[in-house]
């Protein structure tokens, strides 16, 4: 994975280049205002960096000189967002396929009982999301994204609108991720103690710049 | 219980109503959702100019959009004549014409109502979509517009009961031609005008509330369902 991506937003300007491993947890690390939404929404595809270059597993998203721009749908960036954001009027079942059924068979190497079995989701499937606790909506949010079998897993602050229980309900099964399915995943978050917990190499933001590049120095992974 | 006996020609007004309402709001939907969206989600030059065109009739006396409706699509108005021309079709003094007009009145009230749940929908249940492999059409007509039910219900209920009540631009484009021009505001309206006219415009009148409020009852019935199933 690689990032190198240049935007002005008004007075902000974010300038960020990283590298991160091609398996296991990226943390981006860095206080409110860092940049840290914006680098995500970039690599997602949902806001045009001004230049720059995104590459996943090889797979050009983004090449400016060559004038590549995939559009979100064709990235294969699974995103788990801060707020969860699963779609109110279906079950969490159609949550759960509402990606793996646009995801074509032939690419598909997470399957749906294993996800409902790794994320403990199996009793909630025939619930809505408005029913469920803040830790349960995340955890199918997960489910929702690993099951587009994605080159990487983005993921935006999931646990930073849950309470200290709830985060220590979700966080296991976040580190199981990396291990079940070889899937690289980005973290995003400013809570220290989550990425000593996930992260084996972090990147820390601030002020729209990149500060400082850390390999294990928690000895966590 | 004769009194409540409706005569031929006011079951007539009141089968012509229904189906021209219906017929009104089938055609405006499409147009008015896909207004609403302009409205909500895209900024370019002159959008006021479009808000206003939209809201017109709202403003304007009926009578001055029946007038313009003659012009423009009578059978010698520049779109009319071609209507005709090409499609064969004339809406002058037919209940088409009717529909078109109601169309009309009731749009900026169906836009208005569409338009309101479109800002309610959060971009960032489109944004999440997107990412899970799905196009900008398909994020519309799986997530934007099921998300847009209460606004799409509330306003084509609006757009029916407004086009059940339809009479200025109605009886000025396509005049008052019993059993097929004439609806029921119409025929209300014809009843007052002739002796002995009273108990059959009574009738009528009670038959405009029961039409009017079954419809606001489903709409509700409906929004709470949607609402219910949102809730989980």
């Amino acid at each position: 994975m690689r990032i190198d991506v240049r935007r002005k937003q008004g007075d902000f300007q974010v300038t960020v280049a990283f590298k991160g491993a091609s398996t296991g947890v990226t943390a981006l690390f860095g206080p409110s205002g860092a940049g840290k939404t914006s680098v995500v929404q970039m690599v997602a595809g949902l806001v045009k960096p001004d230049a720059g270059l995104i590459t996943v597993n090889g797979l050009c998203l983004f090449d400016s000189a060559r004038g590549i721009d995939l559009p979100p749908e064709r990235r294969r960036v699974g995103c788990v967002f801060q707020d969860g954001r699963l779609f109110p009027h279906l079950s969490v079942r159609a949550n759960l396929v509402y990606g793996m059924r646009r995801t074509p068979p032939h690419r598909r190497f997470v399957t749906f009982d294993a996800v409902v079995a790794l994320l403990g989701i199996g009793h909630l499937l025939q619930r809505r999301p408005a029913g469920l606790s803040g830790g349960e909506k995340q955890r199918v949010a997960i489910g929702r994204a690993l099951l587009t079998s994605p080159a990487l897993l983005l993921m935006d602050e999931p646990l930073a609108s849950l309470d200290a229980a709830r985060k220590a309900e979700v966080l296991p099964f976040i580190q199981r991720l990396g291990r079940e399915f070889a899937i690289p995943i980005l973290y995003v978050s400013h809570a220290l103690d989550e990425i000593a917990q996930l992260a084996a190499r972090m990147v820390v933001l601030g002020g729209g710049r990149v500060q400082a590049i850390s390999d294990p120095v928690f000895g966590a992974g | 219980m004769a009194f409540l006996h409706l005569t031929p020609a006011e079951l007539a007004a009141l089968r012509l109503s229904l189906w021209v309402s219906s017929w009104a709001v089938a055609v405006s939907l499409p147009a008015g959702i896909l207004t609403a969206w302009v409205l909500a989600r895209t900024h370019f030059r002159g959008k006021n100019l479009l808000v206003g065109l939209v809201h017109l009739p709202l403003v304007l006396p009926p009578v001055v959009i029946g007038y313009l409706l003659l012009v423009l699509m009578g059978r010698n108005g520049p779109i009319g004549s071609l209507l005709e021309r090409y499609l064969g079709v004339v809406v002058a003094f037919d209940w088409k014409g009717a529909a078109l007009a109601a169309a009309v009145m009731a749009f900026p009230l169906m836009v208005r109502a569409v338009r309101l749940s479109l800002e309610n929908v959060d971009p960032g249940l489109e944004a999440a979509a997107r990412t899970l492999g799905a196009g900008p059409f398909r994020v519309f007509f799986t997530v934007t517009l099921p998300l847009m039910t209460p606004g799409i219900i509330t306003g084509a209920i609006l757009a029916f009961a407004r086009s059940l009540g339809e009479f200025g631009a109605t009886i000025t484009f396509v005049s008052n031609i019993p059993g097929r021009t004439q609806t029921l505001p119409l025929a209300l309206y014809s009843l007052t005008q002739v002796p002995d006219g009273e108990s059959g415009a009574m009738r009528l009148c009670l038959l405009s509330v029961l039409v009017a409020m079954a419809a606001l009852v489903g709409s509700e019935v409906l929004s709470r369902r949607f609402a219910a199933l949102v809730r989980g």
